[in-house]
């Protein structure tokens, strides 16, 4: 099986997608020629030509807002913000169109349509490049949101939310672009939306997580199996909207412990929003607080600074261990 | 013109001038010092405030089709006499009148086919009855049930957007998506003079501009957005500027004049529709009424700006039209306004024992799928409905 990075394998999902289905386009800045900042739409202008890929204006309220017309019209638009701190400029047509639009027209008009962004730190950029904002458009009805970890669970993913005949909010760690290969088949491939993965099942503890910090997580799980002896249950969210629950909620029904990490804020974050769950379908099991590894309430600071801000394995580890410890 | 001495007007040099010899620039300026022409703004009145007519302008429609018109003119300020009764007796929600502004309304969607398609805004309601939607659900609509919102199946319109100016962009999308599939329609989308504030507009009239879309945009300005007098809202008080700047064919237009109205939007459409790109439209017109039903205007507009606007009255301006073609006389005109009131109270009727509000279904339409966590909510707000004996 070819290996691949997550930016090879993004690229297969969106070059497949285009051949198999005309109303499949791509929109968004320097994603033509120029294959996109981070070259994931490389060869696809090319292969498509600029019919279907779409050099637009840089403004981001214009890529969302168009894209959501095409959408309206019965096109699949794949939209790229080039890094998720832009996204703030879309938040209008996001949240008054590209959100509601099939609830205001009481299912006329449904949003089949992908938003793409590198999201997350890790990369010494400048300011607005690092964010992970997940948590505002998981708060926001009418959208799902996807974020994969490796190059197989994007291509997968990424053809699953092109696919799907609701808005998506598709988040690629960018940490992870270029990280690591992995086994992804030529093969059409997709997963079900909404359904998490259990990365490693355990019977002492559940570590929940997405995106990039399932590197870190991966990292520490290894430590804490090999070096601590504890049998650590990982599981990957990959959507973090809508959530599996039942998933989350099984696994800590067997654990009685959880910890969650991410890069998102802590304050009214996704993790926030596992805890409730959890509270709701699986209080009588749990044995300890559930805790959250996650970045401070701050703005990503200046990358000199961002390995300290960050979570790390470290942090998890230490995490886990006072988890353990409660009695 | 520093810019212009690069390349011919350097003099020649000896050496004695100078102890370095200085080499006189080969390339040219990037910067092109041609006085910048953005090109005339066409002003376009055929029925001016007296009804009169410039006769090498009107375009000479048929009797039939003047009348329906006439019409539509009528039926659009009945129902919007009946809304606004209806919503002073409590029985409709808050709602944006278009007293004054019929002309505007109708002129911009009369020259549409039904593959064409039509972007409204919340004060549109003239458009969306010429375009069809019924007056029942534009009554439901108004009085809040879900069901008015969606535009009809057969009708190629776009729900309006309540923040101003949000859904300008999409209309400009589905445009796009008429290039892409090669498909020789275009889309008109209105907006206000307030909304041109918006910088989504912007962006809107730049993609259309760069993407050739098939797009007319129909500024309808009345002046006032809410209590802001347009001198607030716009330096420039000439907003066709605005589709000029981007690039667009722009035109400024009688608002009140239903020929040039309908005349300046066919022409945009027609070249829409023949790949040339998009047309920038102002319709000059005035809020006779109130910003919405929630609103006092005595409070910031004096008396003396309204009354002008009273002589303009586009419908009083057509039927003396009409009337001077020998097309009405005043007992016709009187007909047809009991005939439009008389209508307008068929679907009120109609509407009183139709509408029925259904919170059983507010979870319908918000996936293609709902996924366990929302059947788990809808469950528990259906048993709070039970619990509440609401059907």
């Amino acid at each position: 099986m070819p290996q691949r990075t997550m930016v090879e394998a993004l690229n297969l999902a969106l070059d497949e997608c285009m051949d198999r289905d005309d109303a499949v386009c791509i929109m968004g800045e320097d994603v033509g020629i120029n294959g996109g900042v981070f070259r994931v739409t490389k060869g696809l202008h090319e292969k498509y030509g600029q019919r279907r890929v779409m050099d637009t204006p840089l403004a981001e309220c214009g890529i969302i807002g168009t894209a959501v017309g095409m959408a309206i019209h019965g096109l699949k638009p794949v939209t790229e913000i080039q890094f998720s701190g832009f996204t703030m400029q879309a938040f209008d047509q996001i949240e008054q169109n590209m959100a509601r639009m099939r609830n205001r027209t009481q299912g006329r008009f449904p949003i089949s349509m992908v938003m793409r962004a590198p999201f997350g730190g890790g990369i010494r950029a400048v300011e607005h490049h690092s964010e992970s904002r997940e948590a505002y458009w998981a708060h926001t009805p009418g959208l799902k949101v996807v974020i994969p970890s490796g190059p197989r669970n994007a291509r997968a993913l990424l053809a699953a939310a092109i696919e799907d005949p609701d808005p998506v909010i598709f988040y690629e760690p960018k940490a992870v672009y270029r990280a690591f290969r992995e086994d992804v088949p030529d093969e059409h491939e997709t997963m079900p939306i909404g359904v998490a993965e259990i990365v490693r099942p355990g019977a002492d503890i559940t570590v929940i997580s997405y995106g990039a910090m399932m590197r870190v997580c991966t990292e520490a799980v290894e430590d804490l199996v090999d070096i601590h002896g504890v049998d650590v249950e990982l599981i990957d969210l990959l959507s973090v909207s809508p959530m599996d629950t039942a998933t989350l909620a099984e696994s800590v029904s067997r654990t009685g412990r959880c910890v969650i990490v991410h890069e998102g804020h802590q304050s009214c974050g996704i993790a926030a929003e596992v805890i409730a769950r959890l509270n709701e379908h699986v209080f009588e099991y749990l044995c300890a607080p559930i805790r959250r590894v996650t970045c401070p309430d701050l703005p990503f600071p200046y990358f000199q600074t961002e390995k300290h801000f960050l979570p790390d394995a470290d942090d998890v580890i230490a995490a886990v261990q006072e988890t353990l410890a409660w009695e | 013109m520093p810019h212009e001495t690069t390349e011919s007007t350097t003099p020649e040099r000896t050496a004695s001038d100078s102890i370095i010899e200085v080499q006189p620039t080969r390339t040219r300026s990037a910067m092109d010092t041609t006085p910048i022409d953005l090109g005339r703004i066409e002003v376009l009145q055929i029925l001016d405030e007296h009804a009169q007519v410039d006769e090498s302008l009107d375009p000479r429609y048929d009797d039939e089709y003047l009348l329906r018109i006439h019409r539509g003119l009528v039926l659009t300020r009945a129902f919007d006499q009946r809304m606004l009764t209806m919503q002073r007796q409590g029985e409709m929600g808050t709602f944006a009148p278009n007293l004054g502004q019929e002309a505007c309304q109708l002129g911009q969607v009369i020259p549409l086919t039904k593959d064409d398609w039509y972007s409204p805004s919340y004060r549109s309601f003239g458009a969306q009855l010429w375009r069809g939607w019924s007056m029942e659900r534009l009554f439901k609509l108004w009085a809040g049930y879900h069901e008015g919102f969606p535009p009809p199946p057969d009708v190629n319109d776009l729900p309006f957007s309540i923040v101003i100016g949000s859904h300008v962009l999409p209309a400009v999308g589905v445009a796009m998506g008429m290039n892409y599939r090669s498909e020789p329609n275009c889309m008109v989308v209105n907006f206000g003079d307030g909304a041109c504030s918006q910088g989504a507009v912007s962006e809107a009239l730049n993609y259309a501009a760069v993407n050739k879309a098939p797009v007319v945009f129909v500024c309808e300005n009345n002046g006032w957005a809410i209590s802001t007098p347009l001198t607030k809202q716009s330096a420039t008080t000439n907003l066709a500027s605005r589709g000029a700047g981007f690039g667009l064919p722009s035109i400024r237009v009688d608002g009140n004049d239903i020929l040039a109205m309908t005349l300046a939007v066919d022409q945009a459409a027609r070249r829409a529709r023949a790949g040339d790109g998009p047309t920038f439209i102002e319709a000059v017109t005035f809020r006779m009424s109130l910003h919405t039903t929630a609103d006092d205007p005595t409070v910031y507009r004096a008396q003396e700006l309204v009354d002008p606007w009273e002589a303009r009255c586009p419908i009083t301006r057509y039927e003396t039209y009409l009337q001077r073609k020998g097309l009405l006389d005043t007992g016709a005109i009187d007909r047809i306004r009991e005939e439009c009131d008389g209508e307008v109270i068929v679907a009120r009727d109609r509407f009183r024992t139709d509408a029925v509000a259904r919170p059983r279904e507010i979870f319908d339409h918000i996936y293609g799928e709902l996924s366990p966590e929302l059947e788990a909510q809808k469950q528990a707000y259906l048993d709070r409905l039970e619990r509440k004996g609401v059907e």
